[in-house]
């Protein structure tokens, strides 16, 4: 579904991803991992084209999308859930939630995007309750919700997200991570990046690790929890 | 004059003034909400509206109503051209440059607006004729109804364009997470050209209809920025209706002080109000703490 082949991405001089190839089947689960600064970040916005990559190309369902505009990315069913969040702070819930679903915001997608919001608030019932609170004004776990809600809001058939485990409590991961199960169950593509190695690789069927912009090991999730160098740099043991 | 037409006099005077600053606040809102910036140059799209005006009917001899609409297609195009010529390029530039170029801009204006028209006031005809009014014994100018009258217009259209349709709130998403908006699909840069066309066609029509009463001239510009800034900060700076009752706050006591204590005294109320309110309650009148805290001005 997704092919990553050679890509090469800068920050002006700083070279951020060093010829990158990764792949990501219909229907699957795949993970990246790797420490801060690996480039993970970088990776998603330049699949998402928020970042233009200056060589490489990055295959979507056949075409190649590497210089496509991101609102052209969204439109072909690619949706990224940022690093950070990165919610409309000072717009309420349901407004993050409606701007989610922008590109369909006309007539023909009215009822679509009706259905849409109540499968949403199936998925994450606080949400319902919390439709017209100031999205910057909930808690961490509450806000990663949102922010998964709302790129579901595109209808994406493949999702990519960049930590949502970060700086949440346990319970909260917990809760994040068996809805990112259920989306895959569903029928969405997962790619996963995550610091925290040991979640993520439990979830996802095949994974990459990252390590300064190339990718330093991938394998199945299962050889790379056994694998001992992965262990002692990502597993604490 | 006896006290109590004095006071309606005062008391329409203010709400003409008050209706300008309205918009000047709005304008400054609009283009705030979707870029961040401050565009000090925004009283020179009401001087631009002004002084189009007059050139069209009174060069031209177009038509007043048509010339007006011409006028606001033609600052409209100002605001485009000043967008994709003078903040576009400066995508990855710091705010505070951003705002720093939209001074340089607004002197630029004004000295095109000064070698076109040169440095006298002129004036046009109100856009419709008529005699005074006489309410309460103070005498109301007919285009007083014009200008109040458009005024209200824009601002509820603009209130229904940013709270009800999509481009609206896409428009204010681009200001609170310009990343988070292009994931969305959103056009950042389509996005914020809009608002800058927006703002100049409300200084448009700001400037085409006070003309008739205050005269315009190349330079009246930065005052007009100034009071409508005071007005978008008072109302508590990204809410619209806040900046369009502060102008109207700002409006009424400047024309009671300029009546009681002294002409004078006028410009520099609006400033004291100012920065009395900003030392109370520092997101404005009608700014939550809450919001607040998510803005970088
Ligand atoms: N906007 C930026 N400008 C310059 N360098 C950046 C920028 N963003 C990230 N980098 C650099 O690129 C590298 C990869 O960053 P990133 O993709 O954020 O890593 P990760 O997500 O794995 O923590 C780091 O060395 C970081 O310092
Ligand atoms: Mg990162």
């Amino acid at each position: 579904m997704l092919k990553l082949e050679g890509i090469t991405t800068f920050y002006g001089t700083i070279q951020a991803l060093k010829n990158i190839s990764i792949k990501v089947g219909a229907g699957d689960i795949v993970t990246i991992i790797g420490a801060n600064g690996a480039g993970k970040t970088t990776l998603l916005k330049t699949v998402s084209g928020v970042i233009q990559s200056a060589g490489g190309a990055v295959w979507y369902q056949g075409t190649n999308i590497v210089h496509f505009s991101a609102a052209k990315i969204v439109s072909m069913g690619i949706s990224q859930v940022p690093e950070g969040r990165q919610l409309f702070s000072h717009l309420t819930v349901l407004d993050n939630l409606h701007l989610g679903a922008y590109l369909y915001h006309n007539r023909k997608f009215k009822d679509e995007i009706e259905e849409k919001l109540d499968w949403i608030f199936t998925l994450f019932p606080i949400l319902r309750k919390r439709a017209k609170q100031l999205a910057g004004t909930m808690s961490g776990g509450e806000q990663q919700m949102v922010a998964i809600a709302r790129a579901l809001m595109s209808r994406p058939k493949l999702l990519l997200l960049d930590e949502p485990s970060m700086g949440l409590a346990p319970l909260f991961v917990h809760e994040i991570f068996k809805v990112i199960r259920r989306l895959n169950d569903q029928g969405t593509t997962i790619l996963l990046v995550e610091q925290n190695a040991r979640a993520a690789l439990q979830i996802a069927r095949y994974g990459y690790v990252l390590e300064t912009g190339t990718v330093a090991l991938e394998g199945l999730s299962q050889e790379l929890l056994a694998d001992k160098k992965v262990r002692q740099a990502y597993l604490g043991k | 004059m006896d006290l109590q037409s004095q006071i309606v006099q005062y008391l329409v005077t203010g709400l003409t003034l008050g209706s300008i600053y309205a918009m000047v606040g709005l304008g400054f809102t609009i283009i705030y909400n979707a870029t961040g910036i401050i565009n000090l140059a925004q009283g020179e799209f009401v001087m631009f509206g002004g002084l189009i005006m007059v050139f069209l009917t009174a060069t031209l001899r177009i038509p007043m109503f048509l010339a007006f609409f011409i006028t606001l297609a033609l600052v409209t195009v100002i605001g485009i051209i000043y967008e994709r010529v003078f903040i576009n390029p400066l995508k990855q530039t710091s705010l505070i440059t951003l705002i720093i170029v939209t001074v340089a801009v607004s002197i630029f204006f004004r000295g095109i607006a000064m070698f076109i028209w040169g440095k006298n006031p002129y004036s046009l005809p109100p856009f419709s004729s008529g005699k005074p009014i006489m309410f309460a014994g103070a005498a109301i100018l007919p285009q007083i109804f014009w200008v109040l009258g458009l005024s209200l217009l824009t601002v509820i259209l603009m209130n229904l364009f940013f709270n009800r349709t999509i481009t609206g709130k896409a428009m204010s998403a681009c200001a609170g997470n310009r990343l988070a908006a292009s994931l969305m699909g959103i056009n950042v840069s389509k996005m914020i050209l809009l608002s800058f066309a927006l703002s100049a066609t409300l200084g448009a029509i700001a400037g085409a209809s006070i003309t008739p009463i205050a005269l315009m001239e190349y330079d009246r510009g930065p005052l007009l920025a100034l009071k409508g800034f005071c007005a978008a900060v008072l109302g508590g700076l990204g809410l619209g209706t806040g900046a369009v009752v502060a102008g109207f706050i700002i409006g009424i006591i400047e024309s009671f002080s300029a009546g009681f204590i002294s002409s004078g005294f006028k410009d520099a109320i609006a400033l004291i109000i100012l920065i009395l309110v900003l030392f109370i309650k520092p997101s404005g009148i009608f700014g939550s703490e809450e919001v607040g805290k998510v803005k970088q001005f």
